[in-house]
């Protein structure tokens, strides 16, 4: 990547690493999450597998350099398949004294710390509450530090280009982007490209962008302070074409996927939320494959209203966050009595009440297992990577289609806004995808809509279609005609059969996968985003020596059919959760098995260290 | 819309009753609302199964099951927001909602107002009777100030909602009240409002004859012709049973006059339902007894594109431009690289 022009001044030593976790971090106007994602892009197109973990606050521009208005952007890139972004950083780049302070316990010791020295000035140091200048002090020493007055030399580089001071200053995150892409031997080709498709319609801002990325390379290259530049390289990934996608882009094209595979217009009505609206945001671009998107004026309207068009025959899909599933719950019991398909997904994030908005957690379980008033199933999954959101979005509309079910897909903040690179799928290796719909006729019998097919789904008539007129209600049906009925014994089938029907689905998901040995001492049970930590726990266990098998969930109700053979295969469980123990609940109360729970609650994803800390101390256990 | 069948033109009220035992109290005015309703469907031109009733919860909310076409009983309130996503994903329904004061106006005053804003073509039928019955007596959002029921023993403190000033304050493009007394003012009422695209919204005087009975009892009969004014697009606004009273513009205020001597026709208000702006339909729903007589028929009616057909021309003029769409494409969007 470097060419002739830029080939360096002087030689620089080049160490070779196999994974590099690196955190961009400044104020929320630095432009911090930008420059991590072109830095995650470059990574990815130069053929490392990576992970990412966009975090920032949920003020939308919080009091520059104040503590709490710190946006941190974390990516793990490798040259072997990594599932997490990393527990620990081997750079960071802090663009202010508030960025320092909060992120510097990250950085491992001995680390690589960027500094922008121009932001340290004595207002700043007072917003993040630092009583000693830590530029000036001993509070750095333990890591390479290196001093880089990243505003002064951003302004040099992009005199000219016809930029307002402060449109000037604003380009420091490419020149951060520019050193960090010298330091760690990133092409800019990528950042140069986007540049030009991003701010094309403004040629100043394409000079003076690209001037500024080019000055941070550069300056890496010949001011002589950096001894070392590091390499990763290329992961060997499958063969294929590549692209780089986040969870919530990935569960956008998992929908559209299953819509246009089922033959069946999509309806997708939303209410904005954090962090679900990039869902809708990205599907309201899409009208040209047949997405009808509806901002309603509350998640009630979004879940009825999608209930609306279930009726009518269309993929019908809704997309929220922890309050809205709450306001969801008694429209999502109506779809649930009147059965119709309807897939609702929930990308979680802290709670309870506003919680932490920006923020992921798993807590949304048994709200959306067990969530509703009255007896009242359906199937919930769980998505375990940000690629897998697309699986698992058309895996949702099958399920809800062929079940005449509403489906609850649940993300996570984490995975929806962390990144990896997915390989583009052919179009034969998509699953199929039908919906039946009831012919019309003419024969004058009435139509009996809560007759059930093999699988206990009742049939889909659509309104237009002759002969099938019929009323679909919240209140009990009678079985068979579908009519009002409060008999007794009619209840008692009803409830039944569609608890059947619910659990019946678990003969026709793939049974749990499990890796590690197949019986031993210690499963490592867990469900959803936690997938990378769990699995990447197992591997720094085994290679330890360890006998630990792991199993990270996809189906949460219904469990998997070969579940309990699997907990039994091993002497104890252990189940890590973003929550207080919600799968822990579920699996002892079905299993009667004395599971362990490690269990955080801190907003962030868990760090495979800590996992494997748990899992030693329980190994320790079992052994004394 | 495709040709009608000849069989359809022949289809009568008795075709679309349903086979269920309607279940409203002995002298609901419900009975005369399914009634008007019946007649006026057959004169849609549409088989049964393109139209849909949808309804949330309340007396008004059984409706669906007392029609034979499609239906859905829905959850309390929520009948707007689900025949709005039932009519955007298939504009070609004739979709029907069926709600009343407390479901449309209380529960489900946000949907109510948002359909209307957006202009979904629905026509929404508002039983009003100014009590909760289903429930059992307790007061709703209609009723007067100083009622007395069930929870509100000391009389309500509350101001009542006017249903049709709700709506026209919520861009109503077309606003009418009917008559559960009149059937034949109703079947007119349902007939225009079944022609309107977009939102139609009907606000219909119905008594409970067992939680609040002779609440509109000014507009039955005997009293009708003196307090209550039939509206006319185009026609001077005169009232009494003989004729003999009109409605006067004084300033911004209108006033009850007499014809005679000082008052000729030319002096009384016009009704004009087409106005672009809806102050005059605003006025008008402002109009009570006493001091008024109340009008009934339509308000307002002016053309403007229905929602659902906005959100469709969107996306043909979409796959016009882009193409329809493809999976490939759709993939492929954005920065890709090859592994070999």
């Amino acid at each position: 990547m470097i060419t002739d022009s830029m080939a360096p001044t002087r030689p620089t030593s080049v160490e070779e690493l196999e994974t590099v976790t690196v955190r961009f971090a400044g104020d929320s106007g630095d432009g911090m999450q930008l420059a991590g994602t072109q830095f995650s892009n470059a990574s990815a197109m130069f053929g490392n597998d990576i992970s990412t973990f966009p975090d920032y606050p949920s003020e939308i521009r919080a009091p520059a350099g104040t503590l709490f208005g710190v946006s941190g952007f974390q990516i793990s890139f490798s040259s072997k398949d990594i599932a997490t972004p990393g527990d620990q950083l081997d750079a960071l780049i802090a663009m202010n004294p508030a960025a320092l302070k909060t992120n510097l316990a990250d950085l491992v010791a001995g680390g690589v710390l960027l500094i922008n020295t121009d932001a340290f000035t004595e207002s700043n140091l007072q917003k993040a509450h630092c009583d000693s200048n830590p530029l000036e002090d001993d509070s750095l020493k333990g890591y390479q530090v290196y001093r880089v007055p990243i505003t002064q030399l951003t302004l040099r580089a992009v005199q000219g280009s016809g930029l307002t001071a402060k449109q000037s200053e604003r380009c420091k995150n490419f020149f951060a982007l520019g050193l960090m892409c010298w330091l760690f031997d990133r092409p800019l080709e990528p950042t140069f490209s986007w540049i030009c498709e991003k701010f094309g319609k403004t040629p100043a801002l394409v000079q003076a962008n690209s001037l500024a990325i080019k000055a941070g390379y550069a300056f890496g290259e010949t001011a002589e302070i950096f001894a070392t530049q590091y390499r990763v390289k290329k992961a060997r990934l499958p063969r294929g074409t590549y692209r780089r996608l986040t969870g919530n882009e990935a569960t956008v094209l998992g929908l559209v996927t299953a819509s246009q595979r089922a033959g069946l217009p999509m309806f997708y009505g939303s209410y904005p939320i954090t962090p679900a609206s990039e869902i809708l945001q990205e599907l309201s671009r899409l009208k040209n494959y047949d997405v009808v998107t509806f901002q309603a004026e509350d998640e009630i309207a979004a879940m009825c209203s999608v209930i609306g068009a279930s009726f009518a025959g269309s993929l019908a899909v809704t997309g929220t966050s922890g309050p809205g599933l709450d306001l969801k719950q008694e429209a999502i019991g109506l779809a649930v009595a009147i059965e119709l398909p309807v897939v609702i997904v929930n990308v979680q994030r802290g709670g309870p009440s506003t919680g932490l908005p920006t923020k992921t957690e798993q807590a949304d379980l048994l709200t959306a297992v067990n969530g509703r008033h009255g007896e009242c199933p359906l199937p919930v999954i769980a998505a375990l990577s940000p690629a897998d959101c697309f699986t698992m979005a058309m895996e949702a509309a099958r399920l809800a289609i062929k079940y005449m079910t509403p489906v609850i897909l649940l993300t996570d903040g984490y995975i929806a806004n962390g990144a990896e690179p997915w390989r583009i799928p052919r179009l034969e290796e998509l699953p199929e995808l039908k919906a039946r719909f009831v012919p019309p006729r003419s024969n004058g019998d009435r139509f009996q809509p809560y007759t059930r097919d093999e699988n206990l789904a009742r049939p889909w008539a659509l309104p237009g279609t002759e002969g099938l007129a019929h009323r679909l209600g919240g209140l009990e049906k009678q079985d068979i005609t579908g009519d009002v009925c409060y008999d007794p014994d009619n209840h008692q089938r009803m409830t039944e059969l569609r608890e059947q029907k619910v659990q019946g689905i678990a003969g026709d998901i793939p049974l749990q996968e499990v890796v590690g040995p197949e019986q031993g001492r210690l499963l490592v049970l867990g469900w959803g985003g936690t997938h990378g930590a769990i699995q990447s726990a197992g591997e720094v266990a085994r290679d330890k020596g360890q006998q630990v098998a792991c199993a990270t969930l996809r189906y949460l109700n219904p469990f998997p059919q070969n579940l309990e053979q699997i907990i039994r295969s091993y002497d104890r469980v252990l189940i890590p959760e973003l929550n207080t123990g919600q799968l822990r609940a579920l699996i002892r109360a079905k299993y009667l098995v004395d599971a362990e729970g490690l269990n955080k609650v801190k907003g962030r994803p868990f760090m495979i260290g800590e996992i494997n800390s748990k899992i030693d101390q329980m190994l320790s256990e079992v052994s004394s | 819309m495709t040709a009608t069948a000849p069989e359809l033109m022949d289809l009568t009220a008795k075709d679309f009753a349903s086979d269920q035992e309607v279940r409203w109290c002995p002298g609901c005015g419900n009975y005369s609302i399914l009634v008007q309703v019946k007649k006026v469907l057959p004169t849609l031109g549409l088989p049964r199964e393109k139209i849909v009733f949808v309804s949330g919860i309340g007396c008004s909310s059984r409706f669906p099951y007392y029609v034979d076409t499609f239906g859905i009983h829905g959850i309390h309130g929520r009948a707007c927001a689900l025949a709005t996503g039932l009519k955007m994903a298939n504009p070609e329904l004739s979709v029907w909602v069926a709600t009343g004061d407390g479901d449309a106006l209380s529960i489900g005053g946000n949907h109510f107002v948002h359909m209307l804003r957006k202009n979904v073509g629905l026509k929404v039928l508002l039983f009003n009777n100014r009590i909760y019955g289903l429930t059992k007596g307790q007061y709703s959002p209609t009723s007067e100030m100083g009622k007395r029921t069930k929870s509100t023993p000391w009389g309500s403190v509350d101001t009542p909602f006017n249903a049709l000033s709700v709506a026209l304050g919520a861009e109503a493009t077309f606003a009418a009240r009917g008559l559960d007394s009149d059937p034949k003012q109703l079947c007119d009422v349902l007939e225009r409002a079944a022609a309107h695209q977009g939102t139609a919204f009907v606000e219909i005087y119905q008594n409970c004859s067992v939680f609040n009975d002779g609440a509109f009892a000014h507009s039955h009969k005997a009293g009708r012709a003196e307090n209550t004014l039939y509206l006319e697009h185009g026609k001077p606004m005169i009232f009494g049973k003989q004729r003999d009273k009109g409605i006067r513009l004084n300033g911004t205020h209108p006033e009850v006059v007499k014809l005679g001597e000082r008052v000729s026709m030319d002096d009384l208000l016009i009704h004009d339902e087409k106005a672009p702006e809806a102050t005059l339909a605003y006025l008008l729903s402002r109009m009570c007894r006493p001091e008024f007589p109340e009008p009934v028929g339509v308000f307002r009616c002016v053309e403007q594109a229905p929602y659902e057909k906005r959100v469709h021309d969107q996306i043909a003029a979409a796959k016009d431009q882009l193409g329809p769409g493809s999976l490939e494409k759709l993939y492929a969007a954005g920065e890709t690289w090859a592994v070999e």
